[in-house]
């Protein structure tokens, strides 16, 4: 039986599939269903520094099978109500990493200080939600932003920090790079896409922000091109996230350079069961191709791995 | 993926409930519910009030302003419809006891006259805070069901709540299976009558919803999503969750008194 399990910033995983964050994370009772169903770790959903209800409905828009649109708005109970959610989660033995968003450097500092006392395994910085005034992918777009972001909050706390970056920048790698250069133990690759939806008998946006993040099959190859881009920048762990549905996608994530991937979307088809069906395809995946250890083909896709000149030889 | 319908009709319940009709084909069952966006206000879970043939329809109590404008909306106006979500009334038990309380009884009625059609028998404890507000009593009764009716105020039926005319029937009759749907403490009590005599129970229960898709986790109760894993549970379940009659979880995830 191939061996499923993974090292992400100093941190052993049982295996490779985080539940991703904004989904399922709002109560500890859920991070713990997502455990129990296999996930090898879990990422809360984005706590701010206040509870927050965010944007009214519609919120989420699913396309037929090959997508779907949210701008839930991060909403969220606040840093002073959660904590009793993790410490729940904590106290069943789940790995739990913390997401937080804040509107400025100083802000994250101090959420990622008061994340840092409730046991979790890391933290993850939301430099990417593309539908949050103020938040988000308006203060991660920009290298220098993020650099001072990530600087801030390593200065804070002692478990790894992750970066989440966004994929609606020109480069999402140099964003990469800034954080790794600020002290990033890792880097989660990609939040949603932005995108939009347009109830053409209405003549008005479907979600109720009017833009929002696409996720789902829609954005795999987005992701894959975002974790490769970045693997051949940095040397810190990469968790892929964006479209994986299948043992098949993981891998194709690893190959690209993920040491980890986090699932979202695809809970919303087939509930945390997901965990488990993927464990096992990853596993009958591998031992096709009789590979013992998944951790041995992190980025095994670029290897001897050359872009060809488009034009003819001189 | 959600589609524009026309509101096709408008039916003033009870001073403090609509019914509204729309064409819908896609198949609904009873217990499911459906996402209605009303553009440029909000969208919300309304469980269906009516789920055979091509036109479905929803019972909208109101609640506070949002609810009381959106009821207030006529014939003709475009609305959006997502679903059927959830899952749905067991339809199997013979001999059924239907406990409504307030509008709850908008969830229960298409699963009884489905029931009635197939040959069961259904009786309905419905409550009311006052006759006037008495919901379906006449349309469960022209389905074939005996139906006894509960008022706070005593203006019909029963002086007091629906739960004494529901512990009165289960004494006299024999039932295989209890279905509720109204304020939780009153469920609360349904479901430990039936329990307390051995008769399986189901109960409807509505929690803050937004993507009804079981992903945002808003409308988590226990290890439940009640948008995927109800809204129908066994009483039997819903009794063993701390938060069942106590709390719910409002808009930001803060857990808050019911």
């Amino acid at each position: 039986m191939p061996d499923l399990s993974v090292e992400l910033a100093g941190i052993p995983l049982r295996n490779p599939l985080l539940l991703a964050s904004g989904i399922w994370g709002e109560s500890g009772r859920s991070l713990i269903g997502a455990w129990d169903a296999g996930a090898g770790g879990v990422v809360t959903k984005s706590i701010g520094s206040r509870p927050r209800p965010g944007y009214p409905n519609p919120t989420v828009e699913e396309f037929d099978s090959w997508g779907m649109l949210n701008a839930m708005g991060l909403p969220n109970p606040g840093i002073a109500e959660y904590p009793r959610e993790i410490r729940a989660a904590r106290d069943h033995g789940v790995l739990v990493i913390g997401s937080i968003f804040g509107g400025t450097a100083e802000e994250f500092a101090r959420l990622a200080r008061e994340m840092a006392t409730t046991g979790v395994i890391a933290l993850e910085l939301n430099l990417s939600c593309p539908h949050a005034e103020g938040f988000g992918t308006e203060i991660g777009s920009d290298p220098k932003d993020v650099e001072e972001v990530v600087r801030a909050v390593v200065r804070e706390v002692k478990v790894p920090v992750i970066a989440k970056i966004t994929p609606n920048a020109a480069d999402p790698a140099e964003l990469a790079v800034a954080a790794e250069r600020a002290g990033a133990k890792g880097i989660s690759a990609i939040n949603t896409v932005r995108g939009l939806a347009i109830d053409t008998t209405l003549a008005r946006p479907v979600l109720a922000h009017g833009i929002g993040g696409l996720s789902g099959p829609a954005i795999k190859s987005v992701g894959l091109a975002a974790v490769w881009q970045i693997y051949r920048r940095v040397q810190i762990p990469i968790v892929g996230v964006g479209g994986i549905s299948s043992g098949e996608d993981v891998l194709e994530y690893v190959m690209a350079g993920a040491r980890a991937v986090e699932i979202g979307t695809a809970v919303a088809r087939e509930g945390v069961r997901v965990f488990g069906r993927i464990a096992q395809e990853l596993d009958r995946v591998l031992s096709e191709r009789g590979t013992d250890r998944l951790g041995s083909l992190v980025g095994a896709a670029h290897r001897g791995f050359e872009i060809p000149t488009a034009d003819f030889p001189p | 993926m959600h589609r524009i319908v026309e509101i096709e009709d408008r039916v003033l319940e009870t001073p403090s409930t609509v019914t509204w009709r729309f064409p819908y084909a896609e198949p609904c069952a009873p217990g499911q519910f459906v996402m209605v966006w009303i553009p440029g206000d909000d969208e919300l879970p309304m469980s269906l009030s009516y789920t055979d043939g091509p036109s479905k329809g929803v019972t909208i109590k109101a609640m506070g302003s949002t609810t009381r404008h959106v009821q207030s909306l006529p014939t003709g106006t475009r609305i959006g419809i997502r679903g059927p979500y959830g899952n749905r009334f067991d339809l199997t038990p013979r001999r059924i006891l239907v406990v409504g309380g307030g509008s709850g009884t908008a969830v229960l009625a298409p699963g009884a006259e489905q029931a009635l059609r197939s040959g069961a028998q259904v009786t309905c404890a419905l409550g009311a805070t006052t006759e006037l507000e008495l919901l379906f009593a006449k349309r469960l009764t022209a389905a074939g069901a005996r139906v006894e009716v509960s008022t706070d105020d005593g203006t019909a039926g029963t002086p007091g709540f629906v739960t004494a005319v529901a512990d009165r029937l289960l004494a006299e009759g024999s039932f295989d299976a209890v279905w509720t749907c109204g304020p939780e403490v009153m469920m609360r009590k349904v479901a430990e009558s039936a329990r307390s005599r051995g008769i399986i129970g189901y109960g409807s229960v509505e929690r803050h919803m937004k993507c009804a898709l079981g992903m945002c986790d808003a409308c988590s109760l226990g290890p439940y999503h009640v948008c995927v894993d109800g809204p129908v549970f066994r009483t039997e379940t819903l009794l063993s969750l701390e938060e069942f009659g106590r709390t719910k979880r409002d808009p930001s995830g803060r857990r808050v008194p019911l």
